[in-house]
């Protein structure tokens, strides 16, 4: 039996309207699963990423299981499930730990969006900034669905 | 938290990790998540609640500059 599906019919509409925002750069998602670990929220998480990849062609998604994809999820820099990786034209170091449901998954919705366009939604001294760092940023914001 | 992930398309030296607090509870203790959403920077600097662009960078640039660390 197939499992119900998380978005709405009205979820699945307003993410197509979002899309239509989407940039010339395909946009792939990585899902990091491992029944083991999280079963659950790793089949939760990797519906989510499906049904969400179904609304766009140009949204690809690959599935790998840290356990057994061991070089790969370590290049990802990811070590706990579920996880998403959001990558662009490159891989720009979004990631997502948990199933982004709620709040979260606007976020992964307008990460989709900034990841086919290129180009953040960023004051032009906040990239100044950025661009001249002197050593790697590792940002960690924690949430919740509600 | 939006900005996040648009600074990490911006520099290619930075990594924006969203975690779900609830799904990963010895994450949240370990960074002492009282409230949502919570950002840790570097394991350097953190503050809870959204704040405006600029006060964000801010945190990020002492994050990453050489002084004393900053009191949390």
């Amino acid at each position: 039996m197939a499992a119900m599906a998380i978005l709405t019919a009205s979820d699945e509409a307003a993410v197509r309207t979002e899309f239509e925002r989407l940039g010339p750069h395909p946009v792939k998602l990585t899902v990091f699963s491992q029944e083991l670990v999280a079963g659950d929220l790793c089949r939760q998480n990797e519906q989510l990423v499906r049904e969400v990849a179904g609304l766009s062609d140009r949204i690809s998604v690959e599935v790998l299981n840290p356990a057994i994809d061991r070089e790969r999820a370590a290049a990802y820099g990811v070590d706990l499930v579920p996880a998403i990786a959001v990558e662009g034209a490159r891989d720009y170091g979004i990631r997502f730990f948990g199933v982004p449901l709620g709040y979260e998954f606007t976020n992964l919705v307008d990460s989709i969006i900034v990841a086919s366009t290129g180009e953040p939604a960023l004051e032009e001294e906040t990239k100044t900034a950025l661009g001249g760092l002197a050593r790697p940023v590792h940002i960690q914001v924690f949430s919740t669905p509600t | 938290m939006r900005l996040a992930q648009h600074m990490a398309v911006a520099a290619k030296d930075v990594r924006a990790d969203c975690i779900e607090a609830g799904e990963f509870p010895e994450l949240a203790q370990r960074y002492r998540v009282m409230a949502v959403p919570k950002v840790v920077i570097n394991d350097r600097v953190e503050f809870e609640g959204a704040l405006p662009e600029r006060e964000f960078l801010q945190a990020i640039l002492r994050a990453v500059g050489d002084g004393p660390e900053p009191a949390a």
